[in-house]
């Protein structure tokens, strides 16, 4: 009986209903977002500064805790289950200097995979397989501080993939990276076939990458479905501040 | 953005006469009342409890909540940890023994223990009224305008405008890692204390690297904009008659108490 239970729920990656989230100095930044995304589904997360595209993905792994309901693969987000949902939800910061936070490569990408208390072979052999995925491979014992922007937002990438998420959910992974930068990193993540939800302004990027779009603005969401279909919409995108492409 | 324990300024915004009066004024006393403080002979209570009533009348007029100022000040007992073998180490009346270890409390000690205690609370609560009544830069500038000299005021300054900025930094780096704090099914999570404390540490070190090559960039950028070691204010306002007259009283008043617990 409980197994079915659970293999059904997987269909589901992330079910969100009302969520509301407001900062402790008062800004309402989420009023009532309902979001439902498929396993496998790969959906950009479009809209002007400040719509709440972060708090959103923040509330992914429960770094911040709104008021309403989530559900990842199946699971209520819920003090007792935050630790397990931070092994599905692979969270990356847009500032990779918030994402790294230790002494060398290696140190990074194996954190998650030795707070799990996994043998030591299979950590190596994760910390290894996440950078080479990035095309990192021979970084382990650099100072992550002293590399390049682009390079620190694939080593940011790779510390979540190390823990093998079902759900990437990544924040501005583009901004400021050079076209080649940009290039690569795309090549990456359509190689990855986690689920993935990414907030970017790269209509390009959104055009090669991602089938879906959600619009954010003042806190919910105000269009989402086909990215074709909604990057033809003129008038929805002006009248939230976006680029028309 | 401010994610996290919110880490908030001293400052208590109000318009109290407390609130208003010269910050170089509440500076000068809250020195004079700590000094007075220090000085009160071990087991005066009246004494002490005369010095405490200027402060409560402070707090009264200032409308701070007392809550706060309460909360504020438990920075104070710390003190009585160092305090404590006061207790064992001076001689005279004994009150108890600690048995396995045959240490004899006295009287002595224990009356030396809480003024010292005391002291240090009154300390702490002057300088929480200050701190909470003066805008740091009314401080500041009131240092200044004291003499104090100016590559001490412009440490504390930088140390006031980036401590915020290296809370937020440290919070930023706790949220990343737990962030990445799983738990698999069926499995202990968590790793050693040993190890977790290796990753704190590195934290810590990681912290203190990003602070220092942050003043290289600041130093740059003001260096830029001609720095040259003094921070400057506008002209501070005149002295006000009535608050030096009323600062004036404060500080005979805790003489006066100084010399009644003498003599």
């Amino acid at each position: 009986m409980r197994a079915t239970k659970v293999r059904t729920a997987v269909d589901t990656a992330i079910a969100i209903a009302n969520l509301r989230f407001a900062y402790p100095d008062g800004v309402q930044a989420l009023r009532g977002v309902d979001l439902t995304v498929a396993a496998g589904e790969k959906v950009a997360l479009l809209g002007p500064n400040g719509a709440g595209k972060t708090t959103l993905l923040l509330h992914l792994n429960g770094t911040l805790r709104g008021k309403g309901d989530i559900r990842i693969m199946g699971r209520p987000l819920s003090n007792g289950s935050l630790k397990h949902i931070r092994a599905e939800v692979g969270l990356v910061f847009e500032n990779p200097d918030d994402q790294l936070f230790s002494p060398t490569v290696f140190d990074d990408v194996a954190f998650g995979p030795l707070y799990m208390g996994l043998p030591k072979e299979e950590v190596l052999g994760r910390a290894r397989l996440a950078l080479a995925q990035v095309g990192m491979a021979g970084f382990e014992e650099r100072l992550p501080h002293h590399l390049s922007l682009g390079q620190k937002k694939r080593i940011a990438i790779a510390t979540v993939l190390s823990m093998s998420p079902a759900i990437l959910a990544l924040d501005e992974p583009f901004s400021s990276l050079d076209p080649s930068a940009c290039r690569e990193l795309m090549h990456l993540l359509r190689a990855l076939p986690q689920t993935m939800i990414v907030s970017t302004h790269h209509i390009p990027i959104i055009r090669q990458l991602f089938p879906r779009t959600v619009v954010m603005d003042e806190g919910r969401v105000v269009a989402d479905g086909d990215t074709e279909a909604i990057l033809a919409d003129a008038a929805l995108l002006e009248a939230h501040g976006l680029d028309v492409p | 953005m401010a994610i996290g324990v919110p880490f908030s300024e001293r400052y208590q915004v109000g318009s109290s006469l407390v609130h208003s009066m010269d910050a170089r004024l509440k500076l000068l006393l809250t020195l004079a009342y700590i000094f007075a403080a220090t000085l009160t002979p071990v087991g005066h209570w009246l004494a002490l409890g005369l010095l405490a009533a200027p402060l409560a009348v402070a707090v009264a007029v200032s409308r701070l909540p007392t809550l706060l100022i309460l909360r504020r000040s438990a920075l104070a007992l710390p003190f009585i940890v160092v305090a404590v073998p006061l207790l064992f180490t001076k001689d005279g009346d004994a009150l108890f023994t600690l048995q396995p270890f045959g240490w004899t409390a006295s009287e002595q000690g224990l009356a030396a223990v809480l003024t010292i205690l005391t002291k240090s609370w009154l300390s702490v609560v002057a300088a929480i009224i200050l701190t909470a009544t003066t805008p740091a830069l009314e401080l500041l500038r009131a240092m200044r305008a004291l003499a104090v000299p100016r590559i001490l005021v412009a440490t504390v300054s930088f140390m006031y405008r980036y401590l915020f900025v290296i809370v937020e930094e440290a919070q930023r780096l706790l949220r990343a890692r737990d962030s990445r704090s799983a738990r698999l099914e069926g499995r202990r999570c968590g790793g050693s204390v040993w190890w977790r404390a290796d990753v704190l540490g590195h934290m810590v070190g990681s912290l203190f690297l990003r602070s220092y090559e942050r003043s290289e960039r600041v130093y740059a950028a003001m260096q830029a904009r001609g720095y040259d070691g003094e921070l400057r204010f506008l002209r501070h306002s005149v002295w006000r008659v009535a608050e030096v007259v009323v600062a004036v009283a404060l500080v005979l008043y805790m003489a006066g108490v100084q010399v009644y617990a003498r003599y």
